[in-house]
């Protein structure tokens, strides 16, 4: 029998057509809409005069734009308001699910995917959000597509795809204390670079991935388009098996026992061949933090900032217009930098075990006086446990502020912008110039570090406070 | 048909020699608010266009009346980031046609091929070539050829060939876009959705 990656199972059983060169006719399980990418997918729609096929088949959510704070009051922004309301209308009007503002499930929409069940191993997952990629933490082939493929969605619930090749990142051994699955995957772009996945789809293997709770395993994946890749996808075990087990959209009693005979099948046969394959050891992986304007540009905490040796041409030039916007200088160490914001939150660390991490570290201690510290639920689920855990107490006695779900400062749609000029160490997953306001300026880390910067007031490995 | 067919563009370049442009500085998040695609060409580049009081960066090469044209040339890695389409309609509107660099980012070049940007990819050395060229003489013009596959730097005759499938490349040339395509399989689409087991 012909040997086959995980990848290949669940892309292949999706392809209602391959177009002879050309892509494959890809069937969308589950798709993911907010307020900012699919306002004018409908509006195409409708002027086409087409209906959605399979409303059954989209969830929505407003995250991208909404205000962390008075949600329960009317958006004061009006164009972000007329987007909320516009996504409204459009569910309404199309019969999809919709999550509100202020309802049970609202939530960034890659946690809310997650923590209701509706990700589920073996599904094709996309939404207009290049962190889909989330959700291939559960075995799924998850990415993000643009408003006129959310479209195609809506009207034929398909998408037009080439396959992409495979490659497998294998991280093996046991992982240093105070190294998170956000270290991880910081580590692996900054040894592939923010292009080196593109045209791959990932899988990630090995122990130490194997040891990660769900949560560990989305930032893992969410992560996968800081490389380039469209997604990444890890195999389907146990630990999968007990995130989803009673969740609300997660299959019950007999279909239950049927998905998981069918889940366990999901995983890359013994021989089965990688078109790239990277392996890692993860005694080598420790607190990593990002010094420049891609994800790619990430160093040990304990390191300095690479120098421009055997650098020349553009890339010299693209190097040094980088540090330049950061107000860092090539060679020099990044420890000890001050800083001015601290932000936990987004699809790729916003949920309750990042939160749980922080408050554990922050317990009985004080922020430093120069620091902002600013704590972003992923979902009104995880603000409620996080209220309830008395994580919040925890975290406002440390002088944090909790606000209310949604992306937030991770891409600064909404007023949570960090100043001009001013230094955010984040636990979300961009860098780039301007990610979270005009000229700020973003360290990537886990929210251990995070949490250890909050305290210092600059940058420090968290297993040395 | 959702954008003007594509045969042959001759036209001089726009040269922006910075490796990976992310789609947050083609154009920056907080001008995603619409829920109509209008002048979003206004907000292309913001963020290097122009400084935080709206005054136009003189050292920024769309604000540099010496090159104009509708095909845009850039450094390595050209569109990582976000799936926001905005970039493209940004790129779109503003005029461009073509954006030619060494490496795309996927989906980037998908959203570009989807509003009727045509991505180039050449080798790193041809793209260095323009580079050069231009500056040496910005009037320098390029011609793409989609039924050819080619991309012809005319200063020097010097060209290259680039990859489309037959599928986009068919697209192109007729201003097709794949929904007109997905529309004709819906019978085929309902009946696979069906049979599915999830």
């Amino acid at each position: 029998m012909e040997k086959k990656t995980l990848f290949d199972k669940v892309w292949d059983a999706h392809v209602v057509k391959s177009v002879p060169d050309g892509p494959d006719v890809f069937f969308i399980d589950k798709h993911f809409i907010h307020e900012v990418t699919s306002p004018v997918a409908f509006l195409n729609l409708e002027k086409r005069g087409n209906k959605v096929l399979f409303p059954e088949r989209t969830v929505a959510t407003p995250d991208h734009n909404v205000p962390t704070i008075d949600q329960e009051k009317t958006i004061k922004d009006q164009l972000s308001r007329m987007q909320v309301e516009k996504l409204r209308e459009n569910c309404s009007k199309h019969g999809i699910e919709l999550h509100d503002l202020g309802t049970d499930h609202h939530g960034i929409v890659h946690v809310i995917g997650p923590e209701l069940g509706i990700t589920q191993p073996g599904m094709t997952i996309v939404c207009g959000d290049s962190h889909t990629s989330t959700h291939g933490a559960f075995g799924a082939i998850a990415f993000g597509i643009g408003t006129s493929e959310v479209e195609m969605v809506f009207a034929s619930q398909c998408i037009m795809q080439s396959k992409p090749k495979r490659m497998r990142i294998t991280v093996d051994g046991e992982l240093n204390e105070g190294v998170t699955s956000k270290d991880i995957i910081l580590y692996i772009i900054s040894k592939i670079s923010a292009s080196g996945g593109t045209g791959y789809f990932l899988e990630y293997a090995g122990s130490a991935i194997q040891s990660l709770s769900m949560e560990a395993r989305m930032t893992i994946c969410n992560m996968s388009i800081e490389m380039g890749a469209r997604g990444g996808l890890i195999a389907p075990d146990e630990t999968t098996f007990e995130y989803l087990k009673g969740k609300e959209h997660a299959p019950k009693g007999e279909d239950w026992d049927k998905a998981v005979a069918y889940w366990k099948t999901l995983k890359t046969d013994e021989g089965a061949e990688f078109d790239l394959e990277y392996k890692y050891d993860a005694a080598d992986i420790e607190p990593m933090i990002t010094y420049g304007t891609n994800p790619g540009m990430g160093i040990k905490i304990k390191d300095n900032i690479p120098s421009t040796d055997g650098m020349e041409g553009s890339n010299k030039k693209t190097y040094i217009k980088s540090l330049d916007y950061m107000g860092f200088a090539p060679g020099e160490p990044i420890k000890g930098k001050k800083i001015d914001y601290v932000f936990v939150g987004s699809c790729t660390n916003g949920r309750i075990e990042d939160i749980r991490a922080v408050a554990e570290f922050v317990k009985g201690k004080k922020k430093a006086e120069n620091i902002t510290a600013w704590i972003v639920p992923g979902s009104r689920e995880v603000e409620k446990l996080a209220i309830k855990e008395g994580l919040v107490d925890i975290l406002e006695e440390a002088g944090f502020k909790l606000r209310q779900p949604g992306c937030s400062a991770c891409l600064a749609m909404n007023d949570d912008k960090i100043p001009a000029g001013k230094y955010a160490v984040s636990t979300s997953n961009r860098n780039f110039e301007g990610r979270q306001g005009p000229g700020a300026r973003t360290l990537l880390a886990s929210p251990l570090t995070v949490a250890a910067v909050a305290i210092t007031g600059e940058v420090t490995d968290p297993r040395e406070v | 048909m959702a954008y003007d067919k594509f045969n042959i563009l001759n036209s001089t370049v726009v040269p922006l020699p910075t490796e990976n442009v992310d789609t947050d500085q083609i154009i920056p998040a907080r001008f995603l608010k619409a829920t109509e695609r209008k002048g979003f060409g206004e907000s292309l580049f913001m963020d290097w266009r122009y400084d935080s009081e709206g005054n136009p960066k003189s050292d920024f090469v769309l604000n540099d009346p010496t090159y104009s044209g509708k095909i845009l040339v850039a450094g390595k890695n050209f569109g990582s980031g976000s799936s926001r389409e905005h970039a493209a309609w940004a790129i779109y509107d503003y005029g461009f046609r073509c954006v030619v660099s060494s490496f795309f980012a996927d989906i980037f070049k998908n959203n570009a091929l989807n509003v009727g940007i045509l991505p180039v990819t050449v080798s790193p050395e041809f793209l260095e070539e323009i580079f050069t060229e231009v500056e040496k003489d910005p009037s320098t013009k390029v011609e793409v050829n989609i039924e050819k596959q080619t991309i012809t730097l005319l200063s020097t005759g010097s060209f290259e060939s680039f990859d489309i499938n037959t599928y986009k490349k068919g697209n192109m040339q007729n201003g097709f876009d794949d929904i007109d395509y997905l529309l004709n399989m819906k019978d085929e689409i309902v009946a696979f959705e069906a049979a599915k087991k999830i």
